[in-house]
């Protein structure tokens, strides 16, 4: 009983949630204009079924490519920083300091470069998505036991060879387990540049929306939204339990 | 085969250089069992980084066997504390790690795979792990992950095992456990130890001689011969003489402890 409840539960706690908010804007009247009601919503979902479902489809697709772009920059320059303490002390304000600007502030830069379209959303996810990526491999690298680099080391080890048999599988976890923020972060990047300059896209289709008083329209385009999300962060962290299932240990070891 | 001559290490500490040796002197026979015992951060493990070449000392000269160490020995085994074993690998492919890094079995480990395993299955069977080669670390005690890192020490056949207070982490039962299956490794394989532990009884049952090292800067301040009839039974811990040198070491530390 309690097991199915637990496997229902996101579920219901969906249903309860849109059944509230349609109750909620029945009985207080409130104007579509400011917060339409679900089945208001579903009904633009209906009307604009084609659109949605074609600018769904650009923004994943420059999600997904600014994405991959940061998993190999992430993964290439996490090794490279991590390798040594010297280029991790070195590089470390460099990144903070790029990380901590609003990237919101480099779309029109982008732009000026670019122009108006896909690419400034793809380079928006990329330059959003790739830090948490770096950090964590280089984590993952720089805190190797020293014992165990003792051990090896003695054996007369590389430093290559340390990085091959402990370093890089050891930070694995690290990486898969930022793949899951990257490909948030990603996905917002593309939104806030679509938002800013794009002709296509989610974003564009919710400011769009937007600008001509639809809101039914605009909340579908964020209903949309948070379905691709889910649906990216469920595939990372399914490749992350795949990747690197001796991480979780507890529920592995329970099997044997 | 491991001289220390009149050894001197100094680091960069936070506040400037610290000297963790200072003109210590040591010498181990092939096939001595040696245990270093002494006041906590004495400069034990440096003692250890110098032997396997990790770091260079700062004056005086480190050889072993017969060459003077200016680099990894590479004819070493060390085991630690905590036993380190990679959670992504099985057992097995934690105890073959050595030999993937070692020249001349590095070379040949694609060709020769079947053999290492067979020869990990053998040390396994030594240390009483047989079966368990398939298991991931997480599936093994702490005794049993300590008895396999033993393995990974020893696979590459090496002419010394330095062990760093190996067995400080378990329970005392599993410890004495632990002890007789040194034992039997060590009068079976025949190599050169250097036991690193606080545990004097644990130095006593197992060293040929033990080396007393003073607080920090280390020196080594009194050296004793163990004498027991070989094989021991952990009974010889009960016997008076065992006691009383376990004793006179025990004075010996806190004596330099409060110096």
């Amino acid at each position: 009983m309690s097991k199915t409840f637990e496997k229902l539960a996101p579920w219901l706690f969906v249903v309860v949630l849109f059944a509230v908010w349609e109750a909620a804007c029945r009985l207080l009247a409130v104007p579509t204009v400011i917060l339409p009601a679900p089945s208001v919503i579903f009904g633009a979902f209906q009307r604009f079924w084609g659109p949605i479902v074609s600018n769904s489809f650009v923004t994943l697709w420059t999600t997904m490519a600014g994405f991959g772009l940061s998993v190999a920059f992430g993964l290439f320059l996490g090794l490279v920083v991590g390798w040594s303490r010297a280029i991790y002390r070195g590089f470390y304000p460099v990144m903070i300091g790029f990380n901590s600007i609003p990237k919101v502030a480099v779309v029109p830069i982008l732009v000026m470069w670019f122009g108006i379209g896909e690419v400034p959303a793809i380079l928006t996810a990329f330059l959003i998505s790739f830090f948490p990526i770096v950090v964590n491999v280089a984590t993952g690298l720089a805190t190797i036991e020293p014992e165990m680099e003792d051990v090896l080391r003695a054996l007369g080890a590389s430093k290559l060879d340390v990085m091959r048999k402990v370093g890089i599988p050891r930070s694995m976890p690290y990486f898969f387990g930022s793949l899951k923020v990257a490909i948030t972060l990603a996905f917002v990047g593309t939104v806030v540049s679509e938002t800013v300059a794009a002709n296509s896209g989610i974003g564009f289709l919710m400011s769009q929306a937007g600008a001509n008083f639809q809101m039914p329209l605009v909340f579908a385009g964020l209903i949309a939204l948070a379905f691709e999300g889910i649906i990216m962060y469920a595939a990372t962290a399914w490749l992350e339990q795949r990747m690197t299932g001796w991480a979780f240990r507890s529920q592995g070891s329970a099997a044997n | 085969m491991i001289k220390l001559d009149q050894v001197s290490l100094a680091y960069a500490g936070r506040t400037g250089p610290v000297l963790a040796l200072d003109g210590t002197s040591l010498s181990v026979g092939t096939g001595e069992f040696a245990a270093v015992v002494g006041p906590s951060g004495c400069g034990k493990s440096t003692l250890m980084k110098l032997v396997t070449g990790l770091i260079k000392p700062t004056s005086g000269t480190v050889s072993v066997d017969g060459a003077q160490v200016s680099g990894p020995v590479k004819i070493a085994g060390m085991a630690f504390q905590n036993a380190n074993l990679l959670p992504w690998r099985t057992v097995t492919d934690n105890i073959l790690l050595p030999l993937e890094i070692v020249e001349p079995y590095r070379g040949q480990f694609r060709a020769k795979k079947d053999e290492y395993r067979a020869r990990v299955e053998n040390l396994l069977s030594i240390v009483g792990l047989q079966g368990f080669g398939d298991r991931f670390p997480w599936e093994l005690s702490g005794g049993m992950q300590q008895r396999a890192s033993l393995c990974r020490s020893l696979i590459h056949e090496p002419k010394l095992l330095m062990l760093d207070e190996p067995f400080a982490a378990l329970d005392a039962f599993t410890r004495e456990e632990l002890w007789c299956v040194l034992r039997d490794v060590w009068q079976r394989l025949n190599f050169t130890v250097i036991l690193v532990t606080h545990d004097l009884r644990e130095a006593v049952f197992l060293a040929d001689t033990i080396h007393v090292m003073s607080a920090r800067p280390g020196r080594i301040i009194d050296t004793r011969k163990v004498d027991f009839a070989r094989p021991r039974e952990l009974d010889v811990c009960y016997e008076p003489a065992f006691t009383d040198l376990v004793h006179v070491l025990r004075n010996k530390i806190a004596e330099v402890r409060k110096a």
